[in-house]
């Protein structure tokens, strides 16, 4: 409704302002300015409204910066190599907030100051070589500092060492939810295909039954990870393409049906801790405050009030995958060794887990 | 001297001979300058239906799944109870993303400019083959139909997002727009291909030709350059989303795995084994990143035409400027995978496209410091054209920064799929397309129509749109950056996102306004066609050729011979003239030197 009612306002001033227009229009006809080109009057008018607008960008950029500038997502990653991408983001983005704000001032400074007068005359400057070359080599030069910190920065990323003895999970992805697969104490996955599946036997990943890798493998719908020790995510989807989006912890990659697609990184905080830090604190705390505003109008309408909010790591689908895409979640669990071994021991291992028929 | 007046006279007969109908004059003409007409009004009418389905979906996110009188009249049974359904959610995402892009911002905006300059600019009496472009247009149209009826068929409109990624565009049990609706997406888009690929080919012969005497490649327009090397950028990749789209077709309904392969969906093994939806990508992208240049480049053109007779001044670095669109154009074919650096493709090709991409900053820099410097000690006529190309350069350079970011793989993993994304391809390419387009509108109405638009809407239409673009897209990098995935229909199930609903409702209010302004453009531009002040020869005192013809619209444009060229086309403020503009058609004075590179 309040959507409708701003319309409608909108509307109502919009035929406010054209009828205006239509007096001002009758007020100027048969005068010999009355040909619909650009006046003096209208250059000098314009021309301020360009030093407006070029205000307008630089308070909107720091109404930004200063509301939602603060993102948790920019710093406190939760990851060993988070930090890595947080610099270069970082650099990258002090370097556009300074290319943006003189190159907006140029463009819009000029457009104010040589704004059409009569008698002007304009310059007739049709080339520069030198100016040319300036502004080809310092992108240039700017560029290859990027490129070269970027692709290092990738590298080292993407490269996966397994002689780091990383933790094999499988990521499974299907419409609308996610599994884990841990490998068990041999941390070796089992061989596995959807041709497989066995919904009876509730072979729910098509697991290869005879694999012996297979037996000890372990499914579950949280994803829970040792603090400090590298994990190795092997991808796979049933049915559509997926994307495993885990932000805290700047990691992302495609499930894709049909092949296995990996990325792997360090946890480096534990659940626990980043629901200390100072950020996350003020975060949940400014989210709980929202909530309890949507509460009270919920319960207004009587319908029922929201939970509190409390930090968890999340997995997020961020690859349209059909209707409920935009709720396929799965909870990341941070912690201790001690804490995920005793979790682990709890869980069912793969071949306890079949149902007979 | 009797020559002259024999080719006079035979020019003349040329111009009149046809004996036109209603029908072949406004339906099935062969004349460039209608067909350009009916590219933009089908544009302008393509560009309200993509616009009005951002606003509805943008208010989905703004108040999530909220009564709304608007959808329960607009989405019928899509919107019971007047709240709007998930997957109708999905469809609006995709069909506006495929109206604007295709619809809108490549044909409309290069079909209805390439078709109305290149002829003019060149001295040509129309295209190469005027039948071919009636063909190219009368595609387009039925594609255009064949799109909208997909609105209407009974599981919805295609709903996998513009991209279609099988296997959920190929799956009808995955979406439901993956049924009828998908395939009439696949059978429109083959069309709409057909249709720009006759008139790809159309325009670059015609450049090629029909140039007339003097009109050399170095004294062409920008303009010309641009719709150029867009044509040949489309010949060059349309075929491969053509052959994209057929092999979905085939995947689709005749068994074939070219991009699917292992399936289990709704309880069952679907037979596909062997082919890989990462293909499908590559494909989708070899056009896919191309077309975006495809849609900007034109829109560069315009704009370097406008802000030099604007400026009153030559552009500056015409050679650096041809040189930079040549080198977009090439590097846009060898950046597809910076789309796909978390798609699971090896990461050693993530470093190689990082590399190329990056690269493309440099000719876009190149361009943004010569707009800069051509209206630097200029004499600006502040003309609506002229704000919404310097509206072009501002959003072309707020947009095109954040690229630096999206095109380094290490920095897309975190904000790939945000709506950081989102942020940056409506500023860099959708905006400032837009922007090209209003300008060129603006700016060529006089030629098209015979008649001015009103000035003083103009300028309320453009200062309102440029503050709501920029209400609209700024905040997204911050809500991108923040984490927040595209394509999602409500953010709700996420407390994580609740400290952004507000930024969201900021976003739809900006946007519902800058939707309900462009009202004031369609008034303008509808009601100048019969009311507008008419229009003089060269309202905007510009030198190029176009200016030379009478404005009442002849078949053949010129009505004696065609004019002859000495110059090149940005002669302003030429110094030892009297007047600040010199056509290109007047013969160098004594003594004076061409003088333009």
């Amino acid at each position: 409704m309040t959507a409708l009612f701003i319309i409608l306002v909108l509307v109502f001033i919009l035929i406010a302002i054209w009828q205006m227009v239509k007096i001002f229009d009758l007020a100027q006809a048969g005068l010999p300015e009355d040909n619909q080109v650009a006046t003096e009057k209208d250059n000098t008018m314009n021309a301020y409204l360009m030093m407006g607008f070029l205000a307008f960008i630089y308070i909107i950029t720091i109404v930004c910066i200063v509301k939602w500038g603060d993102l948790p997502l920019l710093s406190n990653s939760a990851s060993a190599h988070g930090p890595e991408i947080d610099n270069l983001m970082i650099i990258s983005l002090v370097l556009i907030f300074v290319v943006q704000t003189i190159t907006q001032f140029l463009l819009h400074f000029f457009a104010f100051k040589y704004k059409g007068q009569k008698g002007r005359k304009a310059l007739f400057f049709a080339d520069n070589n030198t100016l040319e070359a300036i502004w080809t080599i310092i992108p240039v030069i700017t560029l290859a500092g990027l490129i070269i910190y970027g692709l290092f920065t990738w590298t080292s990323i993407m490269n996966v060492s397994e002689d780091d003895d990383p933790t094999v999970v499988e990521l499974y992805a299907q419409q609308f939810n996610w599994k884990a697969r841990y490998s068990g104490a041999d941390n070796t996955l089992g061989k596995a295909n959807v041709r497989l599946i066995d919904i009876d036997r509730a072979n729910i990943l098509g697991l290869d039954e005879s694999d012996p890798n297979a037996q000890d493998d372990i499914i579950t719908s949280e994803l829970h990870l040792v603090v400090g020790k590298p994990v190795l995510f092997k991808m796979r989807s049933q049915d559509v393409l997926h994307s495993a989006y885990m932000p805290h912890f700047r990691a992302q990659m495609n499930c894709v049906p049909g092949m296995i697609t990996q990325f792997g990184f360090t946890p480096t905080i534990t659940t626990a801790d980043m629901r200390q830090n100072p950020d996350m604190v003020d975060k949940v705390k400014h989210i709980n405050e929202i909530r309890v505003e949507n509460s009270k109008e919920l319960v207004a309408k009587g319908e029922e009030a929201l939970d509190p909010y409390e930090f968890d790591y999340l997995l997020l689908c961020n690859k349209i995958c059909g209707k409920s895409h935009y709720n396929m979640q799965m909870k990341i669990i941070v912690q201790t060794q001690e804490e995920y071994d005793a979790w682990i021991k709890e869980q069912k291992l793969f071949k306890d887990s079949l149902v007979e028929n | 001297m009797s020559e002259h007046a024999d080719t006079h006279a035979h020019d003349d007969d040329h111009g009149h001979h046809h004996k036109s109908t209603f029908i072949t004059k406004y339906v099935f003409s062969t004349d460039h300058k209608m067909i350009s007409k009916q590219y933009l009004i089908t544009g302008v009418f393509m560009g309200i239906v993509g616009i009005l389905m951002s606003i509805m979906f943008r208010m989905q996110i703004a108040w999530p799944e909220q009564p709304n009188v608007l959808f329960e009249a607009l989405l019928g049974k899509w919107a019971p109870d007047g709240v709007m359904d998930a997957d109708i959610y999905l469809a609006l995402v995709t069909i506006h993303g495929t109206i604007m892009v295709f619809f809108v911002l490549t044909a409309g905006l290069s079909g209805t400019f390439s078709n109305l300059l290149i002829p003019l600019q060149i001295g040509a009496r129309d295209m190469a083959s005027g039948f071919l472009n009636m063909v190219s247009y009368w595609l387009f149209f039925v594609s255009c139909l064949i799109m909208l009826g997909s609105l209407f068929v009974e599981a919805g409109p295609a709903a996998a997002g513009w991209t279609i990624y099988p296997p959920l565009s190929a799956l009808p049990m995955a979406s439901s727009g993956s049924g009828m609706g998908m395939t009439l997406w696949l059978v429109s888009m083959a069309i709409f291909i057909a249709s720009q690929l006759i008139g790809g080919l159309n325009y670059v012969v015609t450049v090629l030709n029909l140039r007339t005497k003097g009109m050399s490649m170095t004294r062409l327009p920008l303009t010309i350059w641009a719709f150029f090397v867009t044509a040949i950028i489309g010949i060059v990749s349309f075929p491969v989303l053509l052959s994209a789209c057929l092999l979905l077709i085939m995947d689709r309904s005749f068994g074939t795995s070219f991009f699917l392969s292992d399936i289990f969906i709704q309880g069952e093994v679907l037979h596909y084994q062997g082919g890989s939806p990462v293909l499908f990508e590559h494909l989708f992208w070899f056009l896919g990143h191309p077309e975006v240049y495809i849609v900007i480049l034109p829109a560069m053109g315009l704009v370097s035409e406008i802000m030099a007779a604007n400026s009153r001044k030559p552009i500056f670095g015409y050679r650096a400027m041809i040189a930079s669109i040549l080198a977009i154009a090439f590097l846009s074919t060898i950046v597809w995978g910076h789309h796909m650096f978390v798609s699971g493709m090896n990461p050693f090709l993530g470093s190689v496209f990082t590399f190329t991409t990056l690269l493309i900053a440099i000719p876009s820099a190149v361009k943004a410091f010569n707009w800069i410097t051509t209206i630097w000690k200029g004499n600006i006529q502040m003309n609506t054209s002229m704000l919404f190309s310097i509206g072009f350069v501002s959003t072309f350079i707020t947009g095109g920064l954040t690229g630096i970011i999206l095109g380094d793989s290490a920095l897309d993993i975190n904000v790939h799929d945000t709506y950081f994304v989102i942020a940056h391809f409506h500023l860099v390419m959708g905006i400032s397309a837009l922007y090209g387009m209003f300008a060129g509108i603006y700016h060529w109405y006089p030629k098209m129509f015979g008649r001015m638009m009103n000035k003083n809407l103009g300028y309320i239409h453009f200062w309102v749109t440029a503050v709501c673009a920029y209400g609209v897209f700024f905040p997204m990098h911050f809500i991108g950056m923040a984490g927040l995935p595209r394509r999602y229909y409500t953010n709700t199930n996420f407390p994580l996102f609740d400290d952004l609903a507000d930024v969201n409702k900021v976003i739809t209010i900006f946007a519902i306004i800058g939707g309900i302004f462009q009202l004031i453009f369609l008034y303008n531009f509808f009601v100048s066609i019969f009311y507008g002040k008419k229009a003089t020869m060269n309202p905007w005192r510009s030198t190029t050729l176009e200016w030379t013809t009478p404005v009442e619209h002849i078949h053949g444009n010129w009505p004696g011979e065609l004019p002859v060229v000495y110059r090149w086309a940005y002669d302003y403020s030429k110094p030892g003239q009297d007047v600040d503009f010199v056509p290109q058609n007047i013969p160098l004075q004594e003594g004076e030197e061409e003088l333009q590179h």
